[in-house]
């Protein structure tokens, strides 16, 4: 369904649309910065795309890109949306670089305006046109985009300066204090009964099968019929030996 | 204390001694007007704790009060943001003294997982703290164990933080042992 949306960009705009990829029904295109507005409001318009429910914006960020042979900006846009009538999605996909403008989708889908907010906040790509555009998580006083990957992990930037009280960080809090009063059964988790915490979770871990699963049945089912006949020692589980 | 007096009998007084800071200190632990700065997933455990299963109000902390200038002590529930830490901060200058602060689970006592740019690392850098109480989230029981300490620390007028320690259970000591028992062997 949505390949034929991409099929229909590639022929309304041609060389325009640079790349597409389908992938188990991930389907995106990829177009330039100054053809997103235009593309986004045929998907919208198009009689045979009618892309009329906004999902998402959002950005990743590759500054490595930026330093290579053929360097390509540093940040791809993405657009998300979905036809209610066809229940097609795509995934619409530009490169912007750092202080580079892109126009802003909210006069084709007023949901965009939050979500680009979201962007600018996180990564500091500028919206042209947007009509509120200024942080929405962060406080005003941040500096810098906390999504970025050049910026510094550990940086913090405190509105309150903190008090005197040590470390940085409390450290009492090992795997045993986490939760003192834990919902697992240890004892029966010692002896080899019940390992699991609980039954959906030792479904999943292959500790057990699952209620639904008939006994006769179980050799042959993928994840049940891998539990070992011995129960696994008490260190096995939860990984670390 | 007309009761008291009858109990005694005619002609007969009744008194008992105490110092003025216990007698001070008996009163404000048994009347704790709470304040919920609740901000996340701890706050379910919070209300499971002032249910009727485990009820709170025996403590005498039951009644909250949406008012910082009419409570004492001030439940921070749940992962602190630097953009609230301001909030926090104010709403705690605003209580009025004596005042008390439990850090509810492991995201206020020492930002929990939040090791990143948005979270204050542990209340205690914005506010004092009088209690901590680990657990993501803490079991109720385990809330109410923090409330006796720090109701043990009004009565004793002890304002030094506290981390309550986490309950020995049994089989979990020896699972401790086993596995230190059995690292020392692969080392060898």
């Amino acid at each position: 369904m949505s390949v034929n949306v991409l099929k229909r960009l590639q022929s309304a705009f041609g060389a325009r649309i640079l790349e597409t990829s389908s992938f188990r029904g991930d389907d995106e295109a990829l177009v330039a910065p100054s053809h997103w507005l235009e593309v986004a409001r045929f998907l919208r318009d198009d009689t045979s795309c009618t892309m009329n429910q906004f999902i998402d914006i959002t950005a990743v960020d590759y500054p490595e890109r930026e330093l290579g042979l053929t360097p390509v900006p540093r940040f791809d846009v993405l657009l998300m949306v979905r036809s209610m009538s066809t229940n097609a999605r795509v995934r619409l996909k530009t490169r912007v670089a750092d202080k580079q403008e892109l126009d802003s989708l909210t006069p084709l889908w007023r949901g965009a305006d939050w979500t680009e907010r979201e962007v600018y906040d996180m990564f500091g790509v500028i919206f042209r046109g947007h009509p509120d555009l200024r942080r929405i998580l962060m406080y005003e006083e941040f500096e810098g985009y906390p999504l970025r990957k050049d910026y510094p992990i550990t940086k913090t930037q405190p509105l309150v300066e903190y008090r005197d009280v040590g470390p940085s960080k409390l450290a009492p809090f090992g795997p045993e204090e986490g939760n003192p009063y834990g919902r697992i059964d240890w004892l029966a988790r010692m002896s080899g009964r019940n390992l699991q915490v609980s039954p959906a979770i030792g479904v999943q871990q292959g500790q057990r099968p699952a209620i639904s699963i008939a006994s006769e049945d179980i050799g042959s089912h993928p994840v049940a019929g891998h539990i070992p006949a011995e129960p696994p020692s008490v260190l096995g589980v939860g990984g670390k030996k | 204390m007309g009761k008291v007096t009858t109990v005694l009998g005619e002609g007969q007084t009744g008194f008992a001694t105490t110092k003025f800071d216990a007698l001070l200190g008996w009163a404000r632990k048994f009347s704790l007007f709470q304040y919920p700065f609740v901000t996340a997933c701890c706050g379910m455990e919070h209300m499971a704790t002032a249910g009727p299963r485990y009820d709170v109000e025996r403590f005498g902390a039951g009644a909250p009060r949406f008012s910082p200038r009419q409570s004492d002590l001030m439940w921070v529930v749940g992962t602190i943001t630097q953009k609230q830490a301001p909030a926090l901060k104010r709403i705690y200058e605003q209580m009025a003294d004596p005042k008390y602060v439990i850090a509810f689970g492991t995201c206020a006592s020492c930002g929990g997982f939040y090791d990143n740019y948005t979270t204050v690392p542990g209340i205690d850098k914005v506010i004092p703290v009088d209690v901590f109480i680990p657990g993501c989230p803490p079991r109720p029981e385990a809330v109410l164990d923090g409330l006796i300490l720090l109701m043990e620390k009004i009565q004793n007028g002890d304002r030094e933080p506290a981390v309550l320690p986490p309950q020995k259970i049994e089989p979990l000591v020896q699972l401790r042992a086993k596995q230190a028992q059995d690292a020392a062997k692969t080392a060898k």
